[in-house]
């Protein structure tokens, strides 16, 4: 015991110098980079600063509430219907819009039959969030019972939020595309151009959007606001289900592709009730 | 038996609270992971094998509803509640201290393995950033989420284990 005492004694002698000199060289790291307190006021921002945005948010939602109260009902059956109308017309757009490409380019091409918004839907409730911070992924209360199957396409609104990845009876996880795994097939629907579509988590918490890349727009026709859906070779989803819209695009360095962001035209952050498409994409490998 | 049980509820609970609960409190989509509170705790209370399976089972329920290969964080679960069981020997209730430590460093390494083997691996170099967005936050999130959880399986644990006393006296 006394041993150890004497131990500790010299220890922290040694360490107060040890610290001394940590703190003389960062003071002269700070003057000569001139970053004064740099790496501390970082950290303790980026610890503190999310969860205060979040308490913010918290916040700011309860006062909304409050201040809204006495018109809130009427406002929120406006707002869903609304809504709903929305999601309605930026299907009908989407389809026309592809409809019109289709017309124009590709009539011998395709069957004229063929119409996308057809598809058997079963709607579903979130019911839960994927453990973990690093991937996002959820659960819906309908499962294998209910003719959901892995590797059906997963839409909320008029927009995709991901594909099946796990099946239970009455339950299945949906892997979203803003998980970084994720993948894609897309095409701008203005100059119906391919790419691909790669969930990020880098992205979507710097700027709640995802990445694309291998855009082969040789006269750079793509322009930032235009709609990416999903494309007609993609292997797991279906053709026309809305993305999102270009929110940044830049030429990369082979100067033969562009690649950048899209915002996607789900709010990942509040998804409750998602449409689980039960046809499953044909393809020439079945 | 009746320990098993209760172990399992505790699992139980601590998942249905990370999944479906904690994610409406939110920070910045951040959310505190409590399977490694479990996991961690039940490796330096009861020592190495009981870590190991517990941290196996925590690990499993986060690979089921992941939808991602099963297995891999059951067994970094796994290896989680067993290396915590070799402090076990340090263990003593009334200290706070060290199984605070414990967790808080279970709860990085957990993290910087997924890091290194889900996005080091594939080319996302960035640590710094994931760093600061998504372990230092959840760390500090954990941490204040332990305060009270830990307490809990504490007294839980402390209780079955006066129990198993008892019935073991009553044998002999």
């Amino acid at each position: 015991m006394k041993k150890r005492k004497t131990k500790s004694a010299i220890s922290s002698k040694y360490l107060l110098l040890i610290m001394t000199g940590v703190c003389v060289i960062a003071m002269l790291i700070g003057f000569t980079f001139n970053i004064s307190g740099g790496p501390l006021h970082a950290v303790a921002g980026y610890v503190f600063i999310p969860m205060q945005k979040g308490i913010n948010r918290i916040g700011g939602f309860i006062s909304d509430k409050a201040d809204s109260l006495e018109n809130l009902s009427i406002v929120m059956a406006e707002n869903e219907a609304l809504k709903k109308q929305v999601d309605e017309l930026t299907t009908e757009l989407n389809t026309i819009k592809l409809e019109r490409y289709e017309l124009e380019n590709l009539r011998e091409l395709y069957d004229l039959d063929q119409k996308y918004p057809s598809y058997d839907k079963v709607a579903a409730n979130v019911i839960g969030k994927g453990s973990g911070n690093w991937f996002h992924s959820f659960t819906i209360d309908k499962g294998s019972k209910d003719g959901v199957e892995t590797g059906m396409n997963v839409m909320a609104g008029s927009g995709l939020v991901g594909i099946i990845s796990e099946v239970g009876p009455h339950y299945a996880v949906v892997k979203s595309i803003i998980n970084d795994t994720s993948k894609v097939s897309g095409m701008v629907v203005t100059t119906s151009d391919n790419l691909i579509v790669y969930g990020s988590l880098q992205k979507m918490s710097e700027s709640m959007t995802i990445e694309f890349g291998s855009l082969n727009d040789r006269d750079n026709e793509v322009e930032v606001g235009d709609p990416v859906v999903t494309s007609y070779v993609s292997y797991d989803y279906q053709q026309g289900i809305l993305i999102g819209y270009i929110s940044e695009i830049s030429t990369d360095s082979n100067n033969l592709t562009r690649s950048g962001t899209i915002t996607p035209a789900v709010d990942f952050e509040h998804i409750e009730e998602v449409l689980v498409i039960l046809n499953k994409k044909q393809t020439t490998g079945d | 038996m009746k320990r098993k049980v209760i172990v399992a509820i505790i699992i139980l609970v601590c998942h249905l609270l990370q999944n479906a609960v904690f994610p409406s409190f939110a920070f910045a989509s951040i959310t505190p992971n409590l399977m490694i509170v479990v996991a961690s705790a039940f490796g330096f209370m009861r020592g190495q094998k009981e870590g190991l399976w517990i941290g196996f089972f925590c690990g499993l329920c986060v690979d089921l509803f992941s939808g991602g290969i099963l297995g891999f964080y059951a067994l970094l679960y796994m290896y989680i509640g067993f290396f915590n069981g070799y402090f076990h020997k340090l263990f003593y209730p009334e200290d706070i201290k060290l199984p605070m430590l414990l967790i808080a460093g279970s709860d990085l390494l957990y993290n910087l393995a997924v890091y290194f083997f889900m996005f080091f691996f594939r080319g996302k170099f960035h640590m710094l950033f994931y760093l600061k967005n998504i372990i230092l936050p959840e760390l500090v999130y954990t941490m204040l989420v332990t305060i009270v959880l830990y307490v809990v399986i504490l007294k839980i644990n402390q209780r079955l284990e006066l129990v198993e006393k008892r019935s073991a006296k009553k044998f002999v």
